[in-house]
């Protein structure tokens, strides 16, 4: 079958064979909100914040593939609540401070909280984890206190750079990104892989030393083009 | 053995924690001794340790709520020397002044409308209840519009050249990260002759107050001192840039144009038990003799004159109200800080139409050295931030020496010789007592007056205690 049609909040939309449910949403200019997923990369499902119902049951979008006749909702006070949740939770499991954060204005956890309404997360207890700075490579550092596991930079280091630089250690809330080796320095690293370019890491933890704030406020990725398209109301 | 008294006075910060005064009473109800006890984010300088070196200028503002920017910019020029920028670019170094200007106009206005100047307009004996700036807005509407307007003006300033209000980032590390658009300049431009009117105005407030009242203000909270500031090579008030001079109470140099990176060797810091601040005095002074004091006061007795034309001419008139020897008077910070607002908004004009703002080089990167020290004069006084950032680009050592700090000792004085006046042989707690030591501290404009900034209050409490250390007496205001 080559002519897909679904529906997503009751707008009809094409889809391909082997499109996910995200990819033809795009495609359509419907958006729908992601962490873990970023073009070029093969999806993961893990983050769950681009979670939508199809046919009444929830599924991840960025992994799910689009059939015929699927009836997807995308923007309800229902999916925005869960995904509020979600990145609610992501601020309180770690240490973030966006004034003092050099990702502050480009990165992703804090504009998609600016576009769910969230501007000071305060549902949760905060965890305050003790979590590792590394600043022992010459070029990049990795500020753990700011991960999401979305697994980003692991999966770019192995698809695109065909290297193996970072993974994860620890299990359930001990969970965080690692790298394989003493530290940093002691990788096979490079500031032009691409699991370290900008845009990789969707928020402060892997950072390019150095250029920290040279970016003006106003000038900044999303000062300029905020993705997602509204301030949904909560 | 004779027993001692303690007199609580107790101003409850509502922002910033907590900051209380007690006044030590002997047996005969004599004043011995009064402190001030500021309960300061000291973790912060532990706090720092770990983090990369360009997040400092940014990171460092969470410290103030009201001079965000002082510490943006003392950071800063740690920083360039740890990037080994010895010399900024003309447009980094004056977009740098230019937010340094708008920052100290801002909260030089904001003192004085909000805190003082119901004192000065109101008299300082006056109910509490009207003395506020609540009372200026019902009776002085144009004046409270002036101020709110002179402050917006600052805070603009400071939203072009940081990127916000606070909080802002435009300082760097060797530079800037943006310069000045013709089109921000020119909203600035606009309105610059209307706030030279209303500064010149305000000026004429303090002024005069001080002039008409001078034997009020002689004889309220004023002592001798010493007096530190920056200055520039020849002596000009500089709140930038310079070199440190400090006077004794007589006028003479006590040391001149040393280089602020070499504070350590002519400042150090003593630590009390009683008090989260340090105590910092002139090494070559001794601990008991070397306190001084900073800030508006001090920098119009520290300077040999001011470079802008009518802060100048202000300046002089200062001066020869005491034939050019230094002032001691406390209530003198407020003439002094309007006489700063003037040179302010003066050097803001100045900027303003030097093309170097449209410049584009806005960085400079030398030899990466290991240690920063960065001084500025910011509102309240000298500010000193010093960091050590080890090869990994981490900052591995933080001292700080914030304006409030260096009025530590002179702030004690302040309210220990309002106290002698006002409560010695009188163990029961007056509402003038409240009233004047409120006043005697407030007039240093430290940092512990942020929370009282939204309606220009100060609450407080006084406890005095018998010399059994059982409570006889309590009072408060504003609870
Ligand atoms: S990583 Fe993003 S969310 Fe976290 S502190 Fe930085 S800007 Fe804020
Ligand atoms: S370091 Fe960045 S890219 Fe890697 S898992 Fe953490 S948040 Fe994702
Ligand atoms: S974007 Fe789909 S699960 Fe993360």
């Amino acid at each position: 079958m080559d002519k897909i049609i679904i529906r997503i909040d009751g707008a009809e939309i094409k889809g391909k064979p082997g499109q996910t449910i995200m990819q033809a949403a795009d495609d359509a200019g419907i958006h729908i909100p992601r962490l873990c997923d970023v073009e070029g990369l093969e999806p993961q499902g893990s983050c769950r914040v681009c979670t939508v119902k199809v046919n009444g049951r929830t599924a991840a979008s960025c992994t799910q593939p689009v059939a015929d006749g699927m009836e997807v909702e995308n923007d309800t006070l229902e999916i925005r609540n869960y995904r509020r949740d979600l990145v609610r939770m992501l601020f309180h499991e770690g240490n973030h401070l966006c004034p003092c954060c050099e990702a502050s204005g480009r990165c992703e956890l804090q504009n998609l909280a600016y576009q769910l309404g969230i501007l000071q997360p305060d549902k949760y207890p905060y965890l305050q984890p003790v979590r590792p700075v590394d600043a022992s490579h010459p070029d990049v550092m990795l500020d753990t206190n700011r991960c999401i596991r979305c697994g980003r930079c692991i999966r770019a280091s192995i698809q695109l750079d065909h290297k193996n630089v970072f993974g994860y250690i620890g299990r359930g809330i001990n969970k965080q990104v690692g790298v394989n080796g003493k530290n940093l320095a002691q990788t096979n690293v490079d500031i032009h892989d691409k699991a370290v370019a900008l845009g990789t890491c969707p928020v402060g933890c892997i950072i390019q030393k150095r250029a920290g704030f040279f970016d003006p406020i106003g000038k900044r990725r999303f000062d300029l083009h905020p993705a997602g398209t509204k301030v949904e109301d909560s | 053995m004779s027993k001692t008294r303690v007199i609580e006075i107790e101003p409850i910060t509502r922002v910033e924690g907590h900051g209380k005064v007690t006044i030590h009473l002997d047996d005969h109800n004599n004043v011995r001794e009064a402190r001030l006890h500021v309960v300061e984010f000291r973790g912060f300088e532990r706090f720092i340790c770990g983090r990369p070196y360009w997040e400092v200028p940014v990171i460092v503002q969470r410290l103030c709520g009201i001079c965000p920017v002082s510490h943006h910019l003392a950071a800063s020029k740690a920083m360039d020397m740890v990037v080994g920028a010895k010399r900024l670019t003309p447009t980094a170094e004056k977009i740098r002044r230019l937010m340094h200007y708008g920052q100290i106009m801002q909260s030089h206005v904001l003192h004085f409308f909000h805190l003082c100047s119901p004192d000065l307009l109101f008299g300082f004996g006056s109910a509490p209840e009207s003395r506020n700036v609540l009372g200026i807005i019902e009776k002085m509407p144009e004046l409270a519009v002036q101020a709110v307007m002179m402050r917006k003006f600052g805070q603009e300033i400071i939203k072009a050249t940081a990127g916000k209000k606070i909080h802002g980032t435009g300082s760097v590390p060797g530079g800037v990260s943006k310069n000045l658009s013709i089109e921000e300049r020119d909203v600035f431009l606009r309105d610059i002759d209307q706030m030279k009117k209303w500064v010149r105005s305000a000026l004429d407030i303090a002024k005069k107050y001080t002039l008409e009242n001078l034997d009020a203000v002689r004889a309220f909270a004023t002592f001798n001192s010493s007096h530190l500031s920056l200055v520039r090579e020849d002596g000009a008030l500089d709140l930038y840039n310079g070199n440190l001079r400090a006077i004794d109470a007589g006028g003479n140099i006590i040391f001149d144009q040393v280089d602020s990176r070499q504070y350590n060797d002519y400042i150090m810091e003593e630590v009390k038990s009683w008090s989260y601040m340090k105590f910092p005095f002139i090494k070559s002074r001794g601990h008991i003799d070397g306190w001084y004091r900073v800030g508006p006061l001090s920098r119009m007795n520290t300077c040999g004159f001011i470079d802008t034309p009518e802060a100048g001419k202000a300046l002089q008139e200062f001066k020869s109200l005491t034939n050019g020897n230094p002032n001691h008077m406390t209530l003198a910070y407020h003439w002094s800080r309007m006489i700063e607002t003037l040179h302010c908004v003066e050097n803001i004009e100045k900027l303003l139409n030097d093309p170097d703002l449209q410049g584009t080089d806005l960085l400079v990167r030398g030899d990466r050295a290991e240690e920063g020290i960065g001084v500025i004069e910011a509102p309240r006084g000298t500010l000193f931030h010093h960091f050590k950032v080890n090869e990994n680009d981490q900052v591995t050592f933080c001292n700080l020496i914030v304006s409030t700090t260096n009025n530590n000792e002179a702030m004690n004085r302040a309210i220990r010789n309002v106290a002698q006046e006002h409560i010695s042989v009188k163990p029961k707690i007056t509402e003038g007592m409240l009233n004047h030591v409120e006043v005697a501290v407030r007039s240093y404009d430290p940092c512990l007056s942020c929370a009282t900034h939204a309606i220009g209050k100060m609450p407080m409490e006084i406890e005095m205690y018998g010399p059994e250390g059982n409570l006889v007496d309590r009072k408060g205001q504003y609870l």
